[in-house]
């Protein structure tokens, strides 16, 4: 076993002892991270504000509203949803954690949710109803516990319910206490991996099934498990291929599939990024708050077409002509687009094919990447070429040096109109040079996209120059800097570890045997991104504990 | 009474050349022998503090005094705040030392400024706010305020010993409404009702930390960690609570603010920043005033500022980099025009604190406010001579109107200074080469 942090004597212990207890006895080990650095990390997961949205959807319905700010999250090797396994909870996040409960309960059990969500009628309205309460709270905590609640859990939210409605001579009020107290709890707001003696390889270790269940949903629906797939973690289907199998082909041919690919792209691509982001609408007027919402919405839609509808290759998304577009976003991209079955409906959404050559077509000519990626008033090939290499291709772009005399770079009595120009000096700068020679080629091929996202083809009345050389590769323009990452092999080895690192919280090694193997099956697929997520969904790479430690004697 | 602070009085007091009085009078029974402040029922009033950053520090050569001590001439980029020049400490010449660690700019110097260690990573842990409000944050509904003026919630620069930064308030009105919204005690009011409400949430809480011994058990050490830092965020929620289910002392500098208007759009601008700024100076002076918190965290934007000046398609950050130095002027013009502007913004919120009386004092003279930027020399991004200032006296404990260069020396003599006058108990602060032992003693009073 590789990795193991605990000592011969208490492994051994250890070993012996859930050997013989395994049967009787759940988990009194957990593992903690498989990768470098391997040292005590966190295993524990901070539910995103993304899951926490799509949890409540599913649990409770689309129905209910939820407003307020969440604490902002930590990206960590390309992805939030790393990040997320350091993440904690401050005073101010836990005090809008509350916020956001007390809003949700309440809507849960108000007068137009209640029927519907709670499955009983109380004795009285006015009093508490135990009975009734355990009912509905047993339900509802399985789905946000994501496994059945403990005797001791749900009489400890029935007594809660109870004291509540009495206290507010109000049942429902009493409910919605204890669905508050659910959501703020740290069995929602943390999802655990616990660990548990392998029944099937003696001296081994494997997730207990809840948490594989867990593992499984958040990464092929961001969301919480169903009640099929925690009743298969119960019944232990979950731990034989044929039940994991089952529920893996179940979820991937499952509409809330789409919840997964959309979550995982607003990852990978920094969409969180967009909460700070805004133009001067000086400069760009067309930029407004509906096109930064809809150029999001715009790349979710393309990916979502493209992977699940259409099950296309990974790679043709940088070169894909096809698009949906607004009008506000043609407006953008100067497109002219024809509403045939125009009703006044503001924000319609209609597919668009762009001509063959267009600059304009695939992902990263997407307002979504090349106006994210620039700051207010004017573009940074550097900003968009080290996005590039880090979100698209995981190639890591050191950060700039400190006490850097910038004289150099300054030239008062030129006046540089294009980008190119101001970043040529750098490049001239050995201190300088090293990184900006790997960022600013690529960002210069899709200066031709003004900070908004506009096409343009002048900069400060200079010709805009989109001709650069990518190792060594001439490139002219976004339509050749798509098509060399089309055929970058570090695109579709980024997305796929990236897909991994969101499901598992952690990167695959790239040694790693079974991860070779789950690489060619993806090329063998024609890179289709579902096919991968099964692969990874059924393999056991993706559910191993590696580095085991003991929890306490005292766990349960 | 309905007292308002906005910006425009500010700056009509300001240019009025006279000190904006606000609060109500008070009677000599509220002031001890040492005319300390007094809570209308006679409890003292505790200390208060809080930082202000703002992002890529100040032009080489235009802030620094030429002069140390008690009579130095304050420099051009500090004229702002000539009027309080005696109720500051102006220090210059510190440095953070990296001893061999990746210096991640706008990042690492506040690490080792903030929290006296630096890592070459990402880690952030126990912010110099945080050791203090240990010390004098209890029992206030708040335990800080942070916000942050450029829109960015991860602007903040506040971090506990077992969690990573605080997120920042970044919406005025957000803030107004949860200080002075609907859970909000006036101390100065007649009568006072627990809401029911708040005392089955309350107590509803307290079954969510029962869940603490069995969730505990089954983790390993760094889960366990972040689990104890959630449950001290539990309890400072439930502390929270338990403080509006008491009948607040009343406090007669106290009086509630006035709704800010809608939220402006989010904006890149400087100046809209800064005209939030001066909002939330006034609605935190209110919530000092009020007794809701006895911390706060202001940031102007992050250290790599993507703040701008109308009609300029570049930002701070950018200028710092690519403006030419002014043959004429002898610095960078643009850049100039951002610190000037913060010095100016800096300036209204010590106006702010030193316009409201509470006793013989006013409330900048019993607290104190510590600004602090990311680099010293920001066209080089340089870690070292840092500006840093210090207001106010914490009721007489710190000797203020002095400039203290001390060139080389660790930034962390500042933080080991400010603790132990904040009265936190400590005698050496620091790691590595910013470890150290030997606090500014010529402050001590």
């Amino acid at each position: 076993m590789k990795n193991v942090r605990v000592s011969l004597r208490r492994g051994l212990i250890a070993a012996v002892s859930l050997v013989s207890l395994a049967a009787a006895t759940p988990a009194i080990v957990v593992w903690a991270a498989d990768t470098a650095p391997a040292a005590d990390e966190p295993t524990s997961v901070r539910l995103s504000p993304s899951q926490f949205r799509q949890t409540i959807a599913d649990v409770f319905g689309t129905g209910i509203v939820i407003s307020g700010r969440f604490e902002p999250e930590v990206r960590e090797q390309g992805l939030l949803a790393v990040g997320a396994r350091k993440a904690s909870i401050t005073d101010m996040g836990l005090e809008r954690y509350d916020e956001l409960a007390r809003n949700i309960a309440a809507q849960v059990v108000d007068e137009r949710n209640r029927v519907t969500l709670i499955p009983c009628k109380p004795k009285s309205a006015t009093a508490a109803d135990d009975a009734c309460a355990r009912t509905f709270l047993a339900s509802a905590g399985k789905l946000l516990y994501r496994r059945s609640l403990n005797d001791g859990e749900l009489a400890a939210l029935v007594k809660v319910a109870g004291d509540s409605a009495n206290g507010l001579k109000d049942f429902y009020a009493g409910v919605g206490t204890s669905v508050a107290n659910m959501l703020v709890s740290p069995n929602f707001l943390f999802r655990y991996k616990f660990v548990e003696a392998d029944a099937d390889n003696a001296g081994k270790f494997r997730l207990d099934s809840f948490s594989k269940a867990q593992a499984l949903s958040y990464l092929l629906w961001n969301s919480t498990p169903d009640a099929m797939l925690i009743d298969a973690a119960e019944s232990g289907k979950l731990h034989t291929k044929a039940g994991l199998q089952f529920q893996v082909d179940r979820m991937l041919s499952s509409p809330r599939v789409e919840g997964g690919i959309r979550a995982f792209f607003s990852d990978m691509l920094g969409f969180s990024d967009f909460e700070v982001l805004s133009k001067d609408p000086m400069f760009f007027p067309r930029y407004t708050i509906r096109v930064k919402e809809e150029s999001q919405e715009q790349t979710l839609r393309t990916i979502v077409d493209h992977i699940v509808k259409r099950q296309g290759d990974y790679r043709d998304l940088f070169t894909t002509p096809n698009t949906f577009l607004t009008r506000a976003l043609a407006s953008l991209y100067a497109v002219p687009l024809v509403e045939t079955t125009d009703n006044g409906q503001p924000m319609r959404w209609i597919p668009y094919t762009y001509p063959e050559g267009d600059p304009r077509a695939g992902i990263l000519a997407h307002a979504s990447f090349v106006a994210l990626h620039s700051p207010a008033g004017r573009t940074s090939p550097t900003g968009r070429g080290k996005a590039l290499r880090e979100n698209i291709l995981c190639q890591a772009v050191p950060a700039p040096p400190g006490n850097v005399d910038f004289s150099a770079v300054e030239q008062a009595s030129r006046e540089l109109s294009t980008a190119r120009e101001r970043l040529a000096a750098h490049a001239t700068q050995p201190m300088c040079a090293g990184c900006h020679k790997i960022t600013d080629p690529m960002g210069l091929a899709l200066e031709n996209f003004d900070s908004s996202g506009g096409y343009r083809t002048t900069e400060n009345g200079a010709q805009i120059d989109t001709n650069v050389e990518v190792s060594g590769v001439k490139i002219s323009g976004a339509a050749g800097l798509a098509k060399a990452i089309h055929g970058d092999p570090a695109a579709v080895s980024c997305v796929a570890k990236r897909i991994f690192a969101f499901g598992a919280g952690r990167l695959p090694l790239a040694t790693d045997v079974e991860w070779n193997r789950i690489e060619k099956a993806f090329a063998s697929s024609k890179y289709n991104v579902l096919s991968l997520m099964r692969e990874i969904a059924l393999s056991d790479l993706f559910y191993r504990p590696q580095n085991i430690q003991l929890a306490s004697a005292s766990g349960k | 009474m309905d007292l308002k602070i906005d910006r425009r009085q500010v700056l009509r007091g300001m240019m009025a050349g006279s000190a904006v009085t606000v609060g109500l009078p008070i009677l000599d029974c509220q002031l001890n022998a040492n005319g300390d402040a007094f809570a209308a029922t006679g409890a003292r009033i505790p200390p208060r503090f809080g930082t202000w950053f703002w992002g890529l520090g100040l032009n080489e050569g235009e802030w620094q005094p030429k002069q140390t001590g008690t009579n130095y001439e304050l420099s051009r980029q500090l004229v702002a705040l000539k009027r309080h020049q005696k109720k500051m400490v102006l220090f210059s010449g510190g440095q953070v030392f990296l001893d061999g660690a990746a210096n991640n700019t706008h990042f690492t110097g506040v690490q080792g400024l903030m929290t006296g260690k630096v890592t070459g990573s990402a880690e952030y842990f126990g912010s110099i706010d945080t050791l203090v409000a240990d010390v004098v944050g209890n029992g206030t509904r708040f335990r800080s305020i942070d916000v942050s003026c450029d829109g960015d919630p991860k602007a903040c620069w506040s971090a506990r010993k077992d969690s990573g930064k605080q997120p920042a308030e970044v919406s005025p009105i957000a803030l107004y409404t949860r200080i002075f919204g609907p859970e909000y005690q006036d101390p100065n009011a007649a009568d006072f009702k627990p809401d029911p409400g708040v005392m089955v949430r309350r107590s509803a809480l307290s079954a969510v930390s029962e869940e603490r011994a069995s969730l505990m058990g089954k983790l390993g050490a760094a889960d366990k960690a972040k689990l104890d830092s959630y449950f001290t965020s539990l309890r400072a929620l439930e502390q929270k609570l338990e403080i509006q289910l008491q009948k607040p002392e009343p406090l007669q500098a106290c009086t509630k603010p006035s709704k800010p208007k809608e939220d402006e759009q989010l904006s890149t601008l400087a100046t809209v920043a800064m005209e939030r700024h001066d909002v939330f100076a006034g609605l935190i002076a209110h919530a000092l005033a009020c007794g809701q918190t006895r911390v706060f965290n202001l940031s102007i934007t992050q250290g790599m500022s993507g703040l701008r000046k109308e009609g300029e398609p570049s930002s701070h950050h950018t200028y710092t980099h690519e403006e030419p130095i002014d043959s004429t002027a002898g610095y960078q013009i643009k850049c100039d025009w951002f610190s000037m502007l913060y010095m100016q913004g800096l300036a209204n919120f010590v106006t702010i604190l030193d316009s409201i009386q509470e006793g013989d004092r006013t409330m900048l003279d019993r607290m104190m406010m510590f600004a602090f930027t990311d680099h010293g020399a920001p066209r080089l991004h340089s870690l070292r001579n840092y500006p840093i200032m210090l207001f106010g006296s914490v009721d007489g404990r710190m000797k203020t109107g002095m400039h203290i260069a001390s060139p080389g020396d660790a930034v962390t003599r500042v933080g080991l200074t400010v603790q132990q006058v904040m009265g936190v108990s400590v005698s050496a602060w620091g790691v590595g080469s910013n470890r150290v032992t030997n606090p500014y003693s010529e402050v001590f009073a």
